[in-house]
């Protein structure tokens, strides 16, 4: 009998276990997205200009500010099966604080594109349960290919590529980033710099609302010399084509 | 432990209720600000003084080295004084960060700013320089005898550019750089649908243009382009566009003594006409499809209106870009006054860069800060800033200055330093500066001018969205609009709320009772603590 009814609590706490974890604990299932939100095909598939409601997981957190009484949010967000831009999002300072990565949110906004950078505006959110970090994909191979695009917003890695001038200094000096596109800024702004991989040169960015001047990725860019070899990882944000958000910067293996 | 958490827990307890005591007596009846500033007799040149100005530039390599420069030249004539810079290229950032910094006393000297700006920071007070009787300082002033520098005199900063700093009845500001809007035009493509470029716009023809480039082929691209994408008409400034046609038409927005004349028929009739072209997708904004340079640029705008400081970005040929060489399209470029219900009489809007000095406890900063915004206006800084973009310099001597003048000259030399469309746009200005206007400055008007620009951008997105546009659609709009900017609080206020804090008056009786009852109850707690350290002691002597 004892056997029994601890074989029996055995079961009853397997299959406890078993439905407190949500579908989205699995880190390699698929999502199973609740009544009413689209999948990530049926969000690729929506119109621009057109309502969506999704759900997915909190990646990272570009910023917060307040306009007019309203806090807005700017995330970047992803699923199994692709990322979303969550720009301005209506969010106030306390719940913002609440959204540290892996937090999974459902979203209701308008699908749209500015620049090439397709994004949800216009939109609320609710924090729902579940936990999910997208792990960094390899997207090296497919720059300069037209399907990189599809990976647009999701959290990659660039492998083995060099780093080239991004621009010249005052005495006329290559240098290997600079503040601001175009060299117009200055500590604290955004660091622009270039990176190749054969033969075809790309303009990466350290964003500095995401990694501002005391993060490690703005302070390993701005040690990098013409010439490394580096990994990096980042958002594939876009802006009149691939601009990805650069979070972190290594040295090559 | 426990009794070490006790202690810290009750110290905690009473560092709360002092802050809140301290807040109490002296927040909640408004700061007192600074005293008023008053020019010192003398510049006091053994004392050091680091001021900090914030300058905003438009993400131009070339404006941030003016800048240095001429810091770098002033520093050299006036050893004493340090200017450290910190840039911007948004107004809105600066103002935010200003606001920001006042509630911690720590605005810059020096700031490029707004006037409707300004007005907000009035309200702070004798936060912001009155700069009228510095104008006139027989030593300091403009063009005074104790300048190291060959300065503007008052009678040469073009009087229509300084009474856009003028408000509440005083000067609070000195303009920096001029531009206005300018039409930037695909002229090949407007030719190519069978029409004449005029000499001078009308919205009739400009939506009517638009309009013509929608027709797709069979395979959904664009006749005139032969690409997918097309946004025939695309306007950066979306409150200009609203504030500049409603000025065309002789209706109201403002008044000088802060009414709100916004929300009336004619805006409304506006909003429809826009809503029409919206809906076709001949018209779109910055804010919803991205910056009108790089659809003009890439061959998928007709019509791109913005800033003529934005003239370089513009055309074939534009020195700056940001969209890939692969994507840029031949076509010729035109420049044009923007669009105007009466052509014969064009109006546009006079912007740009104006300069403000906070006031500061010690006046001797404040004067040398003075010095330095002084500074901004002399010929090498003025004609070196003006060259870099669509700007006119906004003094009489340096539009006056011979290399001005030969630079002006030199339209088209090059797609560098003579840009023509560039040119061509700093012309458009020159020609029309009697033609400008500014809309009126008051404690709020920032918030009228946002609401103004989100009138359109919230009618585009509605029509995008598929909503129904109709007046009970616009009924909600300015009811939305007037909560979202809280312009029902602002109106009416007039001049004094840009001159002076309002005076809060004595306060009220049950508040001096609260106060006194306050200190009652302090003063107790306080006698208390005193007689059981004194018991102690006497104790422990014992």
């Amino acid at each position: 009998m004892k056997k029994l009814t601890s074989l029996l609590l055995a079961i009853v706490l397997v299959m406890a276990c078993a439905a407190c974890g949500t579908p989205d604990d699995n880190q390699g299932g698929a999502d199973v997205k609740s009544e009413g939100v689209m999948t990530y095909a049926e969000y690729v598939a929506a119109a621009k200009e057109s309502q969506v409601v999704i759900e997915a997981y909190v990646q990272a957190k570009q910023s917060w500010w307040e306009e007019n009484g309203q806090g807005k949010a700017t995330v970047y967000a992803q699923d199994k099966d692709g990322a979303y831009y969550l720009y301005n999002m209506e969010c106030s300072k306390e719940d913002y604080e609440k959204l540290t990565p892996g937090t999974k949110i459902k979203v209701t906004g308008f699908k749209t594109e500015w620049s090439g950078e397709v994004e949800i505006i216009d939109a609320t959110f609710e924090i729902q349960s579940g936990n999910y970090v997208a792990p960094a994909e390899d997207v090296t191979s497919l720059l300069g290919t037209d399907t990189l695009i599809d990976h647009q917003n999701k959290f990659v890695a660039f492998k083995g590529m060099t780093v080239e001038a991004a621009g010249k200094d005052a005495s006329g000096n290559d240098v290997a980033y600079l503040y601001k596109w175009d060299g117009s800024g200055q500590e604290g702004d955004d660091l622009y710099f270039n990176v190749s991989l054969n033969g075809t040169t790309y303009t990466f960015t350290v964003e500095s609302y995401l990694c501002d001047q005391n993060t490690d990725v703005y302070k390993a860019v701005k040690a990098l010399n013409i010439g490394d070899k580096i990994d990096m990882e980042g958002f594939l944000y876009w802006y009149e084509g691939v601009n990805p958000h650069i979070t972190s910067v290594k040295k090559a293996n | 432990m426990r009794e070490g958490w006790k202690r810290a827990l009750s110290h905690g307890t009473f560092a709360i209720f002092l802050a809140g005591a301290m807040w109490l007596l002296t927040g909640c009846h408004g700061r007192e600000g600074l005293k008023a500033f008053e020019i010192p007799e003398e510049f006091d040149t053994s004392g050091a003084y680091e001021i900090t100005f914030w300058a905003k530039n438009d993400t131009n390599k070339t404006q941030t080295d003016i800048y240095q420069q001429a810091i770098s030249d002033f520093e050299k004539l006036y050893p004493n004084i340090k200017v450290n810079i910190r840039l911007y290229t948004d107004y809105g950032k600066i103002y935010n960060d200003v606001i920001t910094n006042i509630a911690t006393n720590t605005t810059p000297n020096v700031c490029i700013t707004y006037p409707d700006h300004i007005a907000t920071y009035l309200t702070g007070t004798n936060l912001v320089a009155p700069l009228e009787e510095l104008f006139a300082h027989e030593k300091y002033g403009l063009g005074g005898s104790e300048i190291r520098f060959d300065s503007p005199k008052a009678g040469e900063i073009i009087p229509q550019f300084l009474e856009e700093c003028s408000f509440g009845g005083h000067y609070y500001a000195i303009p920096y750089m001029r531009s206005t809007e300018a039409c930037y035009i695909n002229q090949t493509y407007l030719e190519a649908l069978g029409y004449t470029l005029p000499e001078k716009l009308t919205w009739d023809f400009v939506w009517e243009v638009s309009e013509a480039a929608m027709a797709q082929d069979e395979e959904g691209n664009y006749k005139v382009n032969g690409q997918k994408v097309m946004i025939p008409f695309i306007y950066k400034s979306t409150d200009n566009m609203m504030i500049q046609m409603l000025k065309q038409s002789n209706a109201g927005y403002s008044t000088a003594e802060g009414e709100l004349l916004l929300f009336q028929d004619t805006t409304r009739q506006l909003l429809y006409e826009i809503a029409g072209h919206a809906g076709t997708g001949a018209f779109s904004t910055f804010k919803i499809s991205s910056y009108p340079a790089n659809f003009l640029n890439a061959g998928q705008c007709i019509f791109a209106i913005d800033s003529t400081a934005g003239a370089t970005w513009m055309g074939t040929d534009a020195p700056l870009c940001d969209i890939s060489k692969e994507k840029i399209v031949e076509f010729e470029t035109a420049v044009r006054v923007l669009p105007q219900f009466d052509p014969e009489h064009p109006q546009m809007i006079s912007q740009g860069p104006s300069v403000c000095i906070f006031n500061k406890a010690n006046p001797q900063e404040v004067l040398a800060s003075w010095l330095f915004a002084q500074y901004l206006l002399t010929n090498d800084v003025q004609v070196a800033y003006a060259e870099t973009e669509g700007y006119v310099p906004v003094t009489s001597k340096a539009q006056g200055a011979e290399q001005y003048l030969d630079y002006l000259s030199r339209g088209g030399e090059d797609n560098t330093v003579h840009y023509d469309i560039k040119i061509q746009a700093t012309q458009l200005l020159l020609y029309n500066i009697e033609n400008t206007f500014v809309t009126p400055v008051f404690n709020g008007s920032a918030s009228l001018r946002d609401a103004a620009g989100q009138l359109i951008e919230a009618t585009v997105k509605s029509v995008r969205r598929g909503e129904e546009i109709d007046d009970g659609y616009f009924d909600k709009l300015y009811d939305d609009i007037v909560s979202l900017y809280r312009l029902d609080q602002i109106g009416g206020q007039g001049e004094e709320t840009v001159s002076h804090k309002a005076e809060l008056g004595p306060l009220p009786p049950m508040a001096i009772a609260l106060l006194c009852g306050l200190a009652l109850i302090w003063g107790c707690l306080i006698l208390y603590a005193a007689l059981r350290i004194i018991r102690k002691r006497k104790q422990t002597v014992v």
